[in-house]
């Protein structure tokens, strides 16, 4: 069954018509043409997929598309404006923190949300004191990034580029 | 995937109208659930009914002192909002130790107590399940049993043929903290409103293995209240698991202790041992006005976990969470009230 749905990707508005059960996912790499979010498990367990959806990391093999109608999404290739790096990129770029890349995309815009849920003193699972602030720690960077599987296991360099990324936001 | 159609009512009413009239219809709030399960073919739905954005995304004071979380809320905002982190820190560190960042962006408060058990055999379509299939048999018994039941089961090897056996664990964290709470959820039904104790919400699987809650057909959860504390009230969240981050749990505690003396009271919820969030009501009752060192304390486990079964499994079974409870209950408890480990308080 058919749903028309529009959607915000990147800075750009798109109308299609989707079956009922394509995920975010696939509409946006099958329909849209946008390979930034890469199709790990399918089952929202990898976190390859990872984007942007209404400025929230969330997994878009886990959302249907036609449930999204009119969602604003973000995909690591449109974290920044073409020919530039977004600083969580160029963070993963300076600290060496990927081998294949395939993760990558889903990776940067985790560490985007990270960063993003960091500043407005969210607790995490490892944060000592849940009403105080949150300093950047490997811990933490390692509890919020828990979702994003690398395996190249890249991830002794992930945590370095997320807290790089992090003092330069600050 | 089956095909199915699509619905967004215009409010939680029509929401409720549309479910309740067409027997093979869902709602649907996150998805991280039911969108995977859809996926598996273990949810086969005719009709999908969002509701995600049509109940209440607010956390709001009630008049009373406690908390109203809207069903629309998302697991990242409840943890994240001060009063939730301030009175109820077992709420926000359950959550906090649940799935992923980006799972819990996703997922709501109506939504993830709903949410099915991570039995591997309930996912697999190809083996027999009674919660999948009601008849079918339990593959489970004598499988793979590490993240399955102790209590609330009849035997360490229930009759896998008899069509009411299932030894599947509920997997939510969020709902044994509103277990030990005593959370009330609000729901709306065909027939008008009721509130259920959260304590009652989840079922034992008795003789209808398939159904996890007391919720009829149609019923949806438009928020779920969190009772006022009295001042001094101390809560925590302990889970044990295999990884130390995005692992269900072995075995987990949600305890709140209020009041000192003979007035203080215990309440304790278990994650990872039953078919629903397990709460401990003779432990309670025998820890009710002492102090809690680990005399008192392992003593009371042993009156509550007396019927426990550990099942028998190829992957050496589930024994070891009885254990491991106790010792749970003991590090979750101690935490909250270190003075009464002191030789004063024991003696």
């Amino acid at each position: 069954m058919d749903a028309e749905i529009s959607l915000r990707v990147d800075g750009a508005d798109h109308r299609l018509t989707v079956d009922t059960r394509t995920s975010l996912l696939d509409a946006l790499r099958e329909r849209l043409g946008n390979t930034s979010p890469k199709k790990g498990c399918d089952h929202g367990q990898c976190g390859a997929c990872t984007v942007l959806l209404d400025g929230q990391r969330s997994l878009s093999c886990l959302a249907l598309a036609v449930a999204h109608d009119g969602a604003e999404v973000t995909t690591a290739d449109g974290l920044a404006p073409a020919g530039e790096l977004h600083p969580v990129a160029q963070a993963f770029l300076d600290q060496d923190a990927f081998q294949c890349g395939y993760c990558t995309p889903g990776q940067v815009c985790s560490a985007v949300g990270v960063l993003d849920e960091v500043e407005r003193s969210w607790p995490s699972h490892v944060t000592e004191d849940l009403t105080g602030d949150v300093e950047l720690s490997s811990a933490e960077v390692a509890e919020r990034m828990s979702g994003n599987l690398c395996r190249c296991a890249a991830y002794v360099n992930i945590v370095p580029a997320v807290q790089q990324a992090g003092r330069a936001r600050a | 995937m089956k095909p199915f159609a699509f619905g967004r009512p215009g409010d939680v009413a029509e929401a409720v109208r549309t479910v309740a009239a067409e027997p093979a219809a869902v709602y649907l709030a996150g998805g991280t659930n039911l969108v995977d399960h859809l996926k598996l073919g273990v949810a086969r739905p005719d009709l999908v009914v969002d509701v995600r954005t049509l109940t209440s995304r607010e956390i709001s004071d009630l008049p009373d002192g406690g908390l109203r979380l809207g069903a629309g809320s998302t697991n990242s905002e409840v943890a994240a909002d001060r009063r939730v982190r301030e009175r109820y820190p077992v709420l926000a560190q359950a959550l906090l130790a649940g799935a992923t960042g980006q799972l819990r962006n996703m997922a709501t408060t109506g939504g993830n107590p709903l949410q099915r058990t991570r039995c591997v055999y309930f996912s697999d379509v190809t083996t027999p399940c009674n919660k999948r299939e009601p008849g079918s048999g339990c593959s489970a018994v004598g499988g793979y049993t590490r993240y399955h039941s102790v209590l609330g089961v009849p035997a360490a090897l229930p009759d896998a043929d008899a069509p009411e056996t299932c030894i599947a664990s509920h997997p939510s964290d969020m709902a044994v903290a509103l277990a030990a709470l005593d959370a009330q959820v609000q729901v709306l039904g065909p027939s008008g409103v009721r509130t259920i104790s959260f304590p009652d919400l989840h079922r034992l699987p008795s003789d209808d293995p398939a159904r996890d809650t007391v919720l009829a057909h149609g019923e949806l959860i438009t928020a779920i209240d969190l009772p006022a504390l009295p001042a001094g009230t101390r809560s925590a969240y302990r889970k044990v698991r295999d990884r130390a981050s995005y692992a269900f749990a072995l075995v987990s505690v949600a305890a709140v202790v209020t009041g000192d003396g003979p007035e203080r009271t215990v309440r304790l919820g278990f994650g990872g041992v039953a078919h629903k969030p397990w709460r401990a009501t003779r432990a309670e009752e025998l820890l009710h006005g002492r102090p809690l060192d680990e005399h008192a304390v392992r003593a009371a486990m042993d009156a509550e976990l007396a019927a426990a079964q550990p099942q028998v499994g190829i992957d050496g079974g589930n024994g070891f969470k009885i254990p491991l409870l106790t010792r749970t209950v003991v590090a979750t408890l101690r935490d909250l009230t270190p003075r009464d480990l002191t030789p004063e308080a024991t003696s």
